[in-house]
């Protein structure tokens, strides 16, 4: 069947079967920033904006976002690269796998937010896991990006 | 060596949970109505609802006919004079932030949801396929056990949530939950080990002007009010010196099992400590 | 120093963090063919038989291959040194299988659906043995999980395969029984730990391919690629001469990519074919069918004298390696070699014991490699000796630690040239504030703090045998080529040895192109493991380095018509000292490469050291246990850290949180459980928790650098020891706050509950268990 909707601000129109998942469909068409980490919808890694909002590409049928926004890594480079910079000033790009999920996380949480606490800041990204930095560099990463003081 | 032969359990991983993505899809419907949406349930072959597709990707369901209600309309919280009506197709993460919701019963349904995996998981898990489903670990169910809660469904029509979880399964559509707004004061707990896993145990609790109510989900099983607890509860005065009794009769009151997560023991004795917490927090008392 | 010992970026940094398709599945070329594994359901059977007719004539199935279609000849996949230790049991597909999971068919198709149907129309019959579950009877039962007479070992490592033993070991200094005769003070205590999972966000995938001279090209997310190579070899029974191996960006290894899996698979299907085949492994199959930790028992009898000098250790312990025996022995010895060297006044230490086969998933490689069971054992027990003698546990370790001049049982009795560990000892009390909070304080109506501490050594490569080279290539356009084969799988191995390389010849990042990780170009590297790479692989990047700096001085030194004595070079320009006669470095490459020189210079070096200088780190725990609930809370985790000079802050801060939050995860969290029939039920991120974002309080990273003499630029290793602290730190604190020791991880609130409720009526060590992680439901 056909999905009609905008992907990266750009009008797409693909035929996905009923029963594929975006993150399935969006690597098919080239988007490879979107990676799979578990079978359980509990890594995160998979996570796009779907009108602005993050969520699990890989739980998502592809046929509802007919009409919507999608929105991957690939689509806000600027913005993703300004805050990459400071992840990996930081030292905290390890591996990089579950990195573009999370800044998608990061960059939806810059728009959601208003000057949120440690806290805040935690709860936001608790879906995002990471293996290899412990958390901590992110969190010095994130705090430095959105100018926050600690709290 | 015992010889014993065994029939092919072809695929090794059928029975888990986790597992590839063997859901698979024949066809795709998607309703305009209401009604359309119950007589393709009811009649058409593997016919199924589709609700956030989380846990459903997780298995290996082979769906005839996916029914997508997406026409209509039920991905919406709506404030009416004295009902607030919550769609099927509403997600975990409009229940954390919507301010109607968590203005009322001191944001009790947030607070129950906030444990839950993450925002972008929150997103995806929908309000009706989590109550339809009657998870046990559902940290959801239990607070809305403890409001006045109700279910409207496609075919059964509008029933206590109550009566909807004790009632045996029954193919039909959950279109609606709605919630009395009522001034009942309220408070839950959950407790886990790490702070993204299922619950171990949930409980909810709710008072109002003397009618009070004690739930406990998870236990693993699903969400039950405990009655006698419950009674006592509404009896409770100012001076607040029974809480601990409270609980503990809701401990005894209720059945608890073993899991991966935890003993029945174990759950018991939660059981009296989260009680005793969330009673405390909602007669205010010290 | 210019480079060593900055935060420099990763050289990789911006791509990985922007969503770059660097990684394996990324590369895949379109028309590869997709391989799935049909895997066994039962724990312990032996094919009888297999049908494969209806799946090989699906359409769009490639091939089908079973146990009759590949080589026969026996291999281990284990990501070691040749000749490896480990046994040579494994066949790609066998008769029989051994744990639920085990590969039972291979079936490549046009797309991933058409290869899952596939699967599905296999019909087998197996014929079903009881299994062996539980390593603590292992030994001896009635099922011997290898009976075939075709497993070989390299050497000895004392195998009794028809009683399930794989390795024996014993190691003795000094006569045990007699010391711990004459201790004054004697503790004993027996440990568990678990087969925990590696769980780096990428799983394990590869993809191959023929190339255009016949050879199969594999490209893998492997920490290993030159064992690869050698191991496919053996497997599928070619040259190695045939065979490449290209690691490219890889997400997270953690050891797991140690031992290979994927690789066979899809060989033999490009074997079969002549077409590309790429296998990406699920996250369940990558919990089940790839190796984790080796559970172990751990008894640890210490001896004393009463001025709490630590004279005698036994260890004593039980290793489950699971249905096949990658690492098997390697890992135990591990065990006692990266623990009981920590205490140099002993005058007996013994270490012995044996590694096992269950009908369980394998084990393997996972970081800290046996001296995590190990230091969670031992100093359990040092921190038990501390109560009974009522000492402060911290300065029960300073007064028994091996300090930096001191004899070292690590060297043999050879001196230990670099430790800090004192000062980390010191900075770290301070740092979480022993004097004010050692053992306890009560926080609440029923909640109690405490703290506890642990100290660990690892090592840095493996002596006489970790062999690396590295070369440093002059290009025509006066930058440089840095080839290596370690395989930087995110720490940054790549960044680190180019700025070694470029602060040796005194240029800047920019001037290095890092080449890594593929055995046609590579010089031989073992693979990143071990703590392997700063270290080995470094020593030989600063060798080749200081090598091809020696030539340009020497060309310099001609072109000027000068001696070597007389010139200098400064990264930009050779000249001759003292005077204006000078000639740029890219001049000096073009006259060499292009010019009428022609010489392009190469500076090789191969390095291994006779020593494995171990790292060392004092982990300190503050908890908070809820008397109610049993739960606790991790409220702040300080590590101080010597890891020799710290060649850049700000990746090997990164590598301590990581690894003291994996830790966290081992103490905690992660609980590895099966069901009665030897299937793992925590195949999963919803059942096996790694600590989220909210699992951790404060973490506080500080380093006390040492100078390692035989290490580039004084460096040691980083990579493994950081994972060894928290498990006995934490345990250490729970014990303080509440009067509960627990011995078996993970440390559960229902654990700790029940104890305290035991410990109520009567004194109690901890709950009954589920040791082997078995659920009797």
């Amino acid at each position: 069947m056909q999905v009609e909707f905008v992907v990266n601000g750009k009008q797409a129109v693909w035929e996905v079967p009923p029963d594929e998942f975006l993150a399935d469909t969006l690597r098919k068409h080239g988007l490879l920033s979107i990676r799979k980490g578990c079978n359980t919808s509990c890594c995160g890694l998979c996570t796009v904006w779907i009108d602005g909002k993050p969520t699990l590409s890989c739980s998502v049928l592809s046929f509802r976002v007919q009409g919507k926004f999608v929105m991957t890594i690939e689509g806000v480079s600027e913005e993703a690269a300004e805050f990459a910079r400071i992840l990996v000033a930081e030292g905290a790009d390890q591996c990089g796998f579950c990195s573009p999920g999370f800044v998608m996380t990061v960059l939806a949480l810059k728009r959601e937010l208003v000057s949120p606490t440690d806290d805040e800041i935690v709860h936001y990204l608790t879906g995002n896991l990471c293996r290899c930095t412990g958390y901590l560099g992110q969190m010095r990463a994130v705090k430095t990006y959105l100018g926050v003081t600690q709290r | 060596m015992r010889a014993n032969k065994e029939d092919n359990k072809s695929y090794w991983k059928t029975e888990s949970i986790g597992g590839d993505c063997m859901f698979t899809v024949g066809r795709l419907a998607q309703p305009d109505t209401i009604e359309e949406a119950y007589r393709i349930l009811m009649e058409e072959r593997d016919a199924a609802i589709l609700g956030g597709c989380a846990f459903l990707r997780m298995g290996s369901r082979k769906i005839g006919t996916a029914i997508d209600l997406t026409h209509l309309d039920l991905k919406a919280v709506r404030e009416h004079e004295d009902w607030m009506e919550i769609g099927a197709m509403t997600t975990l993460r409009m229940i954390e932030t919507d301010p109607a919701i968590n203005n009322r019963f001191d944001g009790l349904l947030a607070e129950a949801v906030k444990p839950v995996i993450g925002v972008q998981f929150r997103s995806i898990v929908t309000v009706g396929a989590t109550v339809f489903s009657k998870y046990g670990f559902s940290d959801l169910i239990p607070a809305l056990l403890a409001l006045e809660t109700e279910v409207e469904l496609a075919h059964g029509g509008r029933m206590a949530l109550e009566t909807f979880l004790n009632r045996p399964f029954e193919k039909d559509i959950l279109v609606r939950l709605w919630i009395r707004k009522d001034e009942r004061r309220a408070a839950c707990r959950s407790f886990r080990n790490s702070a993204s896993d299922f619950p171990i145990l949930t409980v909810a609790v709710s008072l109002l002007a003397g009618q009070g109510r004690i739930v406990i989900g998870a236990r693993p099983s699903k969400a039950e009010i405990a009655l006698k607890a419950s009674r006592e509860l509404s009896n409770l005065d100012a001076n607040c010196p029974r809480i601990e009794e409270i609980a503990s009769i809701a401990a005894d009151e209720m059945s608890f099992g073993t899991n991966m997560r935890g003993s029945a023991e174990y759950r018991r004795e939660l059981c009296k400590v989260l009680v005793k917490q969330a009673v405390a927090e909602v007669a205010a008392c010290k | 120093m210019k480079l060593v010992g900055k935060g420099i970026p990763k050289i990789d940094g911006m791509a990985i963090a922007t969503g770059k398709p660097v990684y394996t599945e990324d590369l895949v070329m379109a028309n590869a063919l997709v391989v799935k594994i049909l895997r066994s359901p039962h724990a312990f059977a032996r094919i009888t038989s297999i049908d494969v007719e209806k799946a090989a004539a699906l359409e769009g199935v490639e091939c089908v291959l079973t146990y009759r279609d590949v080589p026969q000849q026996r291999f281990t996949l284990a990501g070691q040194s040749y000749p490896e230790p480990s046994p040579y049991d494994r066949l790609i597909l066998d008769l029989v299988v051994r744990y639920v999971g085990d590969e039972v068919a291979i079936v490549a198709a046009v797309d991933e659906k058409t290869a899952l149907a596939a699967l599905d129309l296999i019909k087998v019959e197996y014929e079903v043995f009881p299994p062996v579950l539980d390593f603590e009877t292992a030994i001896g039962h009635s099922s011997v999980v290898h009976p075939e007479d075709d497993v070989h070992c390299n050497f000895d490592i004392g195998m009794v395969k028809d009683r399930n033993i794989v390795s024996t070991q014993k190691w003795e200094v000094g006569d045990i029984e007699k010391e711990l005769s004459e201790c004054d003070v004697v503790v004993e205590g027996t440990f568990y730990t678990q087969a925990n999972a590696q769980c780096m966000m990428e799983t394990q995938r590869a993809f191959n391919y023929l190339d255009h001279l016949g050879r199969l090209v594999v490209v893998s997310s492997t920490q290993v690629p030159f064992h690869a190579r050698r191991m496919l070899a053996r497997a599928l029974e070619l040259p190695t001469s045939k065979i490449r191996v290209i690691k490219p960006r890889i997400g997270g290894g953690f050891g797991s990519k140690q031992t290979s899996c994927v690789e066979i698979f899809t060989a033999a299907v490009t074997l079969k074919t002549g077409k590309p085949a790429i296998l990406v492994y699920d996250r369940e199959e990558t919990f089940t069918c790839t190796t984790s930790r080796h559970a172990m028992r751990l008894k640890v009898t210490l001896g004393a004298d009463k001025e709490g000098v630590i004279r005698a250790v036994d260890i004593q312990g039980l290793s489950d390696t699971g249905a096949y025996g990658e690492h098997a022995s390697t890992v135990f010895m591990v065990t006692g070699e990266k623990t009981l060297p920590l205490y140099n006044k002993t005058k007996a230490v013994r270490f012995m014991g044996n590694v096992v086969y269950t009908n369980k998933p394998a084990a393997g490689a996972y970081r800290g490699y046996g001296a995590t069971q190990g230091t969670f054992a031992l100093e359990s027990a040092v921190n038990m000796l501390a109560e009974k003698m009522s000492m402060d546990p911290a300065e029960l370790r300073l007064k028994n630690i091996a300090r930096e001049g001191e004899p070292f049982l690590g060297y043999k009795g050879g001196t230990l040239e670099s430790s800090a560990l004192n000062r980390c000892i010191e900075k770290g009390r301070e740092m979480i504030g022993w004097k004010f909070k050692y053992p306890k304080q009560i926080s609440a109506a029923n909640k109690v703090r405490g703290v506890g501490m642990a100290v660990t050594m690892q090592g840095s490569g493996i002596a006489n045998i970790d062999t690396a080279s590295a070369e440093v290539r002059l290009n025509d356009n006066g930058d440089f080529s840095l080839l290596i084969g370690s395989t930087d799988m995110g720490t940054g191995s790549d960044t680190i040895l180019a700025q070694m390389a470029a602060e040796v010849l005194e240029v800047s990042m920019n001037q290095i192109i890092v080449h890594a990780a593929d055995t046609d170009v590579s010089p031989f590297d073992p693979g990143s493991y071990a703590s392997s790479t700063t270290y080995v692989t470094g020593m030989a990047v600063v060798r080749a380095a200081e090598d091809l700096k020696q030539q340009i001085l020497a060309e310099g030194a001609k072109f000027l018509q000068s001696t070597e004595e007389e010139v200098e070079f400064n990264g930009h320009t050779v000249r001759v000292t003292g005077t204006d006669k000078m000639i740029g470095l890219k001049k000096l490459a073009q006259q060499l490469v292009v010019g009428p020189e022609k010489r392009q210079l190469v500076g090789n070096a191969t390095y291994g050291s006779p020593i494995s200088p171990p790292p060392f780190i004092a982990g300190f725990a503050e908890v908070e246990v809820d008397k109610e609930t049993g739960k606790v809370e991790l409220l702040d985790f300080v590590a101080v850290v010597d890891c020799g000079t710290v060649i850049n802050p700000h990746l090997a801060r990164i590598q301590v949180e990581g690894g003291l939050v994996q830790g966290i995860g081992m103490a905690l969290y992660e609980d590895v459980r099966y069901d009665n029939k030897g299937k793992l039920l925590s195949n999963s991120f919803m059942q096996y928790k790694i600590p989220c974002r909210k699992d951790i309080g404060t973490v506080r990273v500080a380093f006390k650098e040492s100078f390692e003499p035989t290490g580039p630029f004084g460096a040691k290793s980083v990579g493994e020891v950081v994972i060894n602290t928290p498990a006995a730190a934490i345990a250490a604190a729970v014990y303080h706050a509440v009067g509960v020791r627990i011995t078996q991880l993970p440390i559960t609130p229902e654990k700790v509950f029940i104890s305290l409720t035991a410990c109520n009526t009567h004194r109690a060590q901890g709950p009954r268990p589920l040791r082997s992680g078995i659920n009797r439901l």
